[in-house]
């Protein structure tokens, strides 16, 4: 590390020379004299990245934001993938603490289970920025949507469709120890202790998996024709909600609000479609773009890991019909990893 | 005089009679015929992934890969129409893969002689892997425009049935011709009666062992079609879920023993009842995600503990290999 920064200092001072030797042809330029130390605290440093698992949009998305954002500053990148595995992902938080990265950035399976090893990580002197998913701890940094204002967004736009009709709605929840799942959850509580008018007919979690959702919202549309509306948990399970609403011939009868990070082809093509009613992304790009200005931050501030902490919670797209076709509503993967 | 005995098809049977007995009484809306269809609708994927698993299981083998035939080829038929190529290379593509993957299964354990639980356990990894490491770009691999009509496997209905109801019944009749009235269903069912009886009578069992894989992983390719065109989706993660095990269930409580020889279709169209009939009546009671659990674990239990009750396993029924 003190390398790096003697020869840079080095190369600076032979520049400077270069420059004073130089025929003042023009007027003189001037040093901005944050700029060195800022590059200086980013050159060289390693970035950790703890997603639950890759190979799906919003880990993806984070990966591709993050690389290009840091990259061209001399940070090093590595990838630990836990591969849907809280054990794995322990390990690898674990492994991390020894090999010191300079931050890790952290999407948390569950509450619990990440907690106590982030905590020592930043008294080991490590950042540590939470993404989407928190734990019990609070670190450095937390960037991601707010859960409970998604499940009270969607239920507010399933209660306004449902002025006038049945008053039945179902919620289609995902797995049940996901923090984020029972988060989105509360917010539709807060929202249904608001209108007790409202029936919930069912409210079973589908495990994240779109053949369940399909299964459990065909028996309920088969029992409740008159279904309003259905809050579901995430657009990658709804699609099988959409389908059996579809398959009962109800689209457009029945208001289907769901919330994921607004990949084109998982969230515009399908409200477009008329799958969903309502889609609340959380914008990937966005969220890469802001945990990377925070880690560019945090290093450059030199301050000491664990002793400042805040919150970026993102700003909700909402989609619908209204905003589907538009360039800016949804963004593409395979722009991002260009 | 003889004795009644009750075997463990008859007791599934039992069991699912008195359940569908009490929910059609007591649940509201169980027993209509828009219910019944969305009950078989529900559990037709696993139905057919069971007639998988029941020929390999009768042939005394295990099939843990399933999943994978059933996630990876079917992705990839949506992936490479996503990338641009047409519906038919695509899919001839995909059979190839299951066909490939099906030799594979059959001469490791045929040839090779790896116990079928471990081949197909490692076999199903690196197909998954291989789906996820180079095949696919996400998880999820997405309907796309090049797909549409294919939808029609998995959606809508024919003469007033569900597509996917009709699948499912179409691949039983295939399974019970093969099964019951060809050669190569004879030699299934000897080589898992007793294999070296049946090399001895001069049975050619080890390419008929590669043979019950290779239609297991073309079967699997098949309801991982049904599966993509009912969702509009290729969720390729759930090779990660339980779904293996619900398959092992259907096929053991409908009454295929897994010592082989024994079952056929039938059984497996039993379990898948008995099954769907919980699943949908929880549902309709709404009853939370662990209580659902504790249910079905509790009636699956009851049933295997009365068969143990009443068919008391002894030297002379068990066999080697009896899990």
């Amino acid at each position: 590390m003190t390398r790096i920064g003697s020869s840079a200092k080095v190369a600076m001072a032979a520049l400077g020379l270069a420059a004073m030797t130089a025929p003042a042809l023009a007027q003189q330029g001037l040093d901005e004299p944050f700029q060195k130390p800022f590059r200086e605290a980013l050159a060289g440093k390693t970035v950790a990245y703890v997603p639950v698992a890759m190979n799906f949009d919003l880990t993806e998305g984070w990966y591709a934001g993050l690389k290009k954002e840091l990259e061209p500053f001399g940070v090093k990148f590595v990838i630990r993938d836990a591969n849907w595995n809280t054990n794995a992902g322990a390990q690898a938080v674990t492994s991390l603490i020894s090999e010191k990265p300079a931050v890790i950035v952290v999407h948390n399976p569950d509450v619990q289970t990440y907690a106590k090893l982030l905590q020592r990580a930043e008294n080991e002197g490590i950042y540590v920025i939470q993404i989407n998913m928190g734990s019990a701890y609070r670190s450095s940094a937390f960037v991601g949507a707010n859960w409970i204002e998604i499940g009270e967004k969607d239920t507010e736009a399933v209660v306004k469709a449902c002025a006038g009709k049945s008053n039945k709605i179902a919620i289609v929840q995902g797995a049940l120890s996901a923090a984020a799942s029972a988060y989105t959850l509360k917010g539709v509580e807060n929202v249904l202790a608001r209108h007790p008018e409202i029936k919930v007919v069912s409210s079973q979690a589908a495990d994240w998996d779109a053949a369940k959702a399909k299964a459990i919202t065909q028996t309920v549309l088969k029992q409740n024709p008159d279904l309003c509306g259905i809050v579901g948990f995430w657009d990658g399970m709804d699609i099988g909600t959409a389908a059996a609403v579809k398959e009962a011939g109800l689209t457009g009868k029945v208001f289907v609000a769901t919330s994921g990070g607004g990949e084109r082809k998982g969230a515009c093509e399908l409200v477009k479609s008329g799958a969903f009613d309502l889609n609340l992304s959380y914008d990937v790009p966005t969220q890469a773009a802001q945990m990377a200005g925070t880690i560019k931050w945090l290093l450059s501030s030199g301050a000491k890991p664990g002793s400042i902490k805040g919150s970026e919670y993102t700003t909700l797209i909402p989609i619908t019909k209204e905003n589907a076709d538009s360039q800016t509503s949804c963004w593409n993967l395979s722009d991002l990893k260009k | 005089m003889k004795r009644l005995r009750l075997g463990q098809q008859e007791i599934v049977f039992t069991v699912f009679a008195v359940l569908f007995l009490v929910f059609s009484v007591f649940l509201h809306g169980f027993l209509t015929p828009e219910n019944m269809l969305t009950l078989l609708q529900n559990v037709a994927v696993l139905g057919i992934l069971g007639l998988a698993m029941a020929i390999v299981v009768i042939g005394r083998g295990i099939d843990i890969s399933l999943i994978a035939a059933l996630a990876v080829p079917p992705g990839l038929v949506l992936q490479m129409v996503q990338n641009g190529h047409s519906l038919p290379a695509s899919l001839l593509v995909a059979f190839l893969l299951a066909i490939a993957f099906g030799l594979v299964n059959g001469w490791l354990i045929a040839y090779a002689e790896v116990p079928s639980l471990f081949a197909t356990l490692a076999t199903g990894l690196l197909l998954a892997g291989l789906g996820q490491a180079a095949l696919f770009q996400l998880d999820v691999v997405q309907w796309s425009a090049g797909m549409d009509g294919f939808e029609r496997l998995g959606q809508g209905t024919i003469l007033g049935i569900p597509t996917s109801i009709v699948m499912f019944a179409i691949a039983c009749v295939v399974v019970a011709l093969l099964l019951r009235r060809t050669r190569w269903g004879a030699y299934i069912y000897a080589i898992g009666d007793n294999p070296y009886a049946a090399r001895v009578t001069g049975i050619p069992s080890r390419p008929i062992i590669v043979l019950q894989y290779v239609i297991a992983a073309l079967i699997g390719c098949f309801a991982g079609l049904v599966m993509a065109a009912s969702v509009n989706s290729m969720p390729t993660r759930i090779f990660n879920s339980t779904l293996i095990y619900d398959v092992v269930l259907v096929v053991v409580l409908g009454g295929i023993g897994l010592s082989g020889g024994r079952g056929g279709v039938l059984n497996v169209v039993i379990g898948t009842l008995l099954i769907g009939t919980m699943l949908n009546g929880m549902t309709i009671m709404d009853i939370s995600y662990a209580g659902q659990n504790l249910i079905k674990g509790v009636v699956l239990l009851l049933a295997v503990i009365t068969d143990s009750f009443l068919n008391p396993r002894n030297e002379e029924t068990a066999q080697q290999g009896d899990i």
